[in-house]
């Protein structure tokens, strides 16, 4: 709908080089030791990786800890309404396609408030990076149990312990048509998770990253056996999948799987181990923004249009 | 009268000589049918057509709210009111005086709602009188007693078996028949009616068009061998160049020449036919129609579409606007420019989802947590609905403030002439400016006297920030400093008295003192007008003042309301009948109006409000008038 660019940059070359620092906002209000740290971190280097122009680059974010995210990236960003974060970013890449878009959202955010924007963003399979920061609790408010909270897990709303069985962001994700990207990594496994995200970036299409994430005061015990042996995580390695040579020497459970496959990565979902690695990758799939490609049209030629119209509607 | 006396009217009319042609200023009928026969399009394309021959005209659609309520039933009436004069027309009057009904019971609709005139004439489809089923003729018999209780003139109509000497399935061709009836009565230019066909039928055969001019003209013969009388409402000379369409379509049209080039929306009755238009036209014009998964995505996707470029939009009606709540007051917390169109509706909840209603003015304004001031128009005619958006789009860019257009189901589907709008470049949205920012450049740089700042858009160089909605300096950096909450809060309130400063007062229709003023805002405003003007002519001093602005409210209000010994708000919402049980000065519920002016200006303000599902009648309006001016003479 706009230009991609403005005739001051399209008529100069841009030799500005980014350094991670240049990227970095605020200070981060988050607790010492919460995995949003390191989840910042990485995303500062991969800003920097990427020599992504801060003016070009938004940061979409819904409500919760992990929503505090843009206010700590000096690009451009939006702190919406909690569970609204997609819908924001939709907008923001309908009308201008030439942006870099990233959402960060909380378990609660995307799974619980969300759901129903989570779902049909993945539909409409938008070139997006999109980061689900699941600590498995509400941490804002103050340990409330979460879609993604492990049953039995006591909490300040299920105080005898969470009565359901966690949902499984992977394997809902992995459910919806168009789905094109889906990833897991944690934000202790900080090269996987560089690897992680670049993958994420490099995808055309709605990129899907659940980042298991520790919060070390409401749910700090939820990923202790994940930390402590890495023998416990199945690194999901293939060709086509997330390459990362510092995680294959630490990580040895490792699991072949095609990115290709859907069945597999459905099954791979399931479970209570933890598998971090790209399930799935496809840029076959229709990107709605593409779709909804429109050809820019002049006042005059607009005028012109509605003064056709204005002729069939005339007394 | 008994059947047995209509029976014989029939005859009397069957054995006709030459009809007498009535010359009449202005004219009321209705077609109504079962829902899915057509009885909308058929009267909506007579509308079309009288006013592209010269009438005034304005049409009503009478609307069931199930898409295939049972057939034969009076809760499906599916139809339209057509009001046609010599003047200009401006809403849908009183009683009908001729209705074409295709069955007895959508006509006993319209009966017990007292919509048709004492001396109506109706032309009543026969074919249910003897009908195979024995319910049937005795529901036809019953009801033709039921309807004995007026002197109506019923003719009886073989519309079914003159279709099928056409069409197999006289369901889906009754309508063109009728149509061809109306234009008899009426002396339509048949050339005109056939035009107007065609158009209706651009997308369907030749064939189908060929058959509906059948079906016309077999209308227009049995009229002309049957009735005794056509009427003549003269048309004027159209010296002024006139285009006519519904007030949806008018608001879409609006919304493209303002440069609104993405208009994101969920379907909601009666606001989703704008959204049905701009589908038709809006990818040719580089627009996109995005049709959200629900009402809180869809103002979600304007709010980020018009934080990284131009002005978006969304179109909704009530019980959306409930949901929208929580993003209206971040796009009023980030001053992120929106334009939001409520075609209002009946309400609360899902109320009256078809039916017009001006409940949600309040709401609007006040309808949620914290202070979150906005800018809210309610258009008054179809050619407003045009105009509104080029207004709205300016407002909401220059103001970085959320612009609600208030309109109702009575202007999105009702049909009336207009002056053609003659379409300026200059009201196109600019480009956004993507150029950098000179070092220290603030995203929300307040003008400490006007609350103004100039926007930033992602892609300008220097201008990086995070629009919140929490608490935010000028940097748009999150603080919970008590002095910047206090700040920031003034302005945002601060632009609508800006906003304000550039307004005129309104305008009085009628002398500038009286013994009363009726105020009203909206699609009111016709009636109102029509029933003072006639109020003056029997002498009694009514004035009249139409708000277009709500919030802020147009200047001068006060100053007016004192050269009145009374002033009195009429709108279609709820109030408490002052003499109903319980009810005294200090708890009766007002009018929504009514509330802010009290509020406002501290004047006893009066009201007569409705919430019947239809728009008001010029003729109670002015028994509205009568009964306020003799109660103060008594007094």
């Amino acid at each position: 709908m706009s230009s991609p660019c403005s005739l001051l940059e399209c008529g100069s070359t841009d030799d500005r080089h980014f350094e991670m620092d240049d990227y970095a906002g605020k200070i981060a209000r988050w607790c010492p030791g919460c995995g949003d740290h390191a989840i910042l971190a990485a995303v500062h280097r991969l800003l920097a990786i990427e020599q992504l122009k801060p003016e070009k680059t938004v940061f979409v974010s819904g409500i919760g800890c992990s929503s505090r995210f843009p206010h700590y990236v000096e690009t451009y960003g939006f702190h919406g309404i909690h569970g609204r974060a997609l819908p924001i970013a939709t907008g923001v890449k309908l009308a201008r396609p030439d942006l870099d878009v990233f959402v960060t959202m909380g378990d609660g955010d995307c799974t619980s408030i969300g759901a129903g924007h989570w779902i049909h963003a993945i539909r409409y399979n938008i070139d997006m990076t999109v980061l689900l920061l699941d600590n498995n609790i509400y941490g804002l408010t103050k340990k409330q149990t979460s879609p993604t909270t492990p049953q039995g897990f006591k909490t300040n709303t299920q105080t005898k312990g969470s009565f359901l069985p966690p949902l499984n962001p992977l394997q809902t994700t992995l459910g919806v048509t168009n789905a094109s990207f889906v990833a897991q990594t944690a934000d202790w496994m900080p090269s996987h998770l560089a690897a992680t995200l670049q993958a994420a970036k490099a995808h055309k299409g709605f990129s899907f990253v659940r980042i298991l994430q520790r919060c070390p005061v409401f749910t700090p015990d939820i990923f202790a056996a994940a930390i402590k042996d890495p023998q416990v995580t199945d690194v999901l390695s293939h060709p086509d999948g997330i390459q990362d040579a510092n995680t294959d020497k630490i990580y040895k459970s490792q699991v072949f799987h095609n990115p290709g496959d859907i069945h597999e990565a459905r099954r791979l979902a399931e479970g209570d181990r933890v598998r971090v690695g790209l399930f799935f990758r496809d840029e076959s799939f229709p990107r709605y923004e593409e779709l909804r490609q429109v050809t820019k049209r002049t006042p005059e030629e607009k005028m012109a249009f509605i003064n056709a119209e204005l002729d069939r509607h005339a007394v | 009268m008994s059947p047995n006396s209509q029976q014989d009217q029939v005859s009397s009319l069957s054995s006709k000589t030459a009809a007498s042609v009535h010359t009449l200023p202005e004219h009321i009928f209705e077609i109504v049918s079962d829902s899915g026969e057509g009885a909308q399009k058929c009267g909506q394309s007579f509308g079309a057509v009288s006013a592209k021959m010269g009438n005034g005209a304005w049409t009503v659609e009478i609307i069931p709210a199930e898409i295939q309520p049972p057939p034969r039933s009076p809760g499906g009436a599916s139809g339209v009111r057509i009001r046609i004069g010599t003047e200009k027309i401006t809403n849908w009057g009183n009683q009908t005086k001729l209705v074409i009904a295709f069955n007895e019971q959508v006509l006993l609709a319209r009966h017990r709602q007292g919509a048709i005139a004492d001396d109506a004439t109706i032309l009543l489809e026969e074919m249910w009188e003897s009908h195979q089923d024995p319910k049937v003729r005795e529901q036809w018999a019953e009801a033709l007693v039921e309807l004995s209780s007026k002197n109506y003139h019923i003719v009886k109509v073989p519309m079914e078996v003159e279709c099928l000497k056409i069409v197999d399935n006289p369901r889906k061709g009754k309508n063109m028949f009728a149509l061809g009836l109306m234009s008899w009565i009426y002396m339509r230019d048949v050339e005109k009616v056939k035009a107007q066909i065609a158009m209706q039928f651009r997308h369907k055969s030749q064939d189908v068009y060929e058959r509906n001019v059948r079906l016309l003209e077999a209308g227009m013969t049995w009229a002309a061998e049957h009735m005794s009388f056509q009427i003549n409402v003269p048309c004027l000379e159209v010296t002024e160049d006139l285009v006519v369409m519904n007030g949806n379509t008018a608001l879409a049209m609006g919304a493209v020449v303002a440069g609104l080039e993405l208009c994101s929306m969920y379907p909601i009755t009666p606001a989703t036919s704008v959204s049905h238009y701009l589908s038709e036209i809006y990818d040719d014009l580089g627009g996109i129609v995005h049709q959200a998964e629900d009402e809180i995505a869809a103002i979600g996707v304007a709010i980020g579409a018009s934080f990284a470029g131009k002005v978006a939009f969304t179109v909704t009606s009530g019980p959306g606007m409930a949901l929208k709540t929580e993003f209206i007051g971040l796009a009023v917390m980030t001053e992120t420019p929106l334009v939001i169109v409520d075609v209002q509706r009946g309400g609360p909840s899902t109320g009256l989802p078809t039916k017009v209603e001006q409940s949600d003015l309040l709401s609007t304004l006040y309808g949620m947590p914290g202070d979150s001031p906005k800018v809210i128009m309610a258009p008054s005619t179809l050619e407003e609905c045009f105009h509104c958006m080029v207004t709205a789009r300016r407002i909401a860019e220059a103001f970085r403030m959320v612009v609600v257009v208030l309109t109702d189901a009575n202007l999105a589907t009702g049909v009336q002439p207009f002056v053609r709008p003659v379409l300026d470049a200059g009201w196109h949205a600019p480009e956004i400016d993507l150029s950098p920012l000179p070092e220290g450049s603030r995203p929300m740089d307040w003008d400490l006297e006007t609350g103004l700042s100039p926007r930033i858009v992602p892609g300008q160089k220097g201008g990086e920030f995070t629009a919140t909605g929490l608490a935010h300096d000028q940097n748009s950096c999150v603080t919970y400093d008590p002095a910047m909450n206090q700040l920031s809060s003034e302005m945002r309130s601060r632009k609508l008295a800006v906003l304000q400063s550039t307004l005129s007062p309104p305008h009085i229709c009628g002398p500038d003192s009286n013994d009363l003023l009726l105020i009203g805002w909206g699609s009111t405003r016709g009636a109102i007008e029509e029933a003072a003007a006639i109020a003056r002519a029997k002498g009694l001093g009514v004035s009249s003042v139409n708000l277009t602005f709500l919030s802020p409210m147009e200047p001068g209000i006060t100053e007016i309301f004192k050269r009145f010994k009374q002033v009195m708000a009429i709108e279609i919402n709820y109030s408490d009948d002052p003499n109903a049980p319980y009810i005294n000065e200090e708890n009766r519920r007002r009018g929504q109006l009514t509330t802010l002016l009290r509020a406002i200006t501290l004047v006893d303000v009066d009201c007569w409000t409705r919430v019947l599902g239809q728009p008001l009648s010029p003729g109670d309006i002015v028994d509205v008038i009568e009964k306020k001016l003799s109660a103060e003479v008594k007094a």
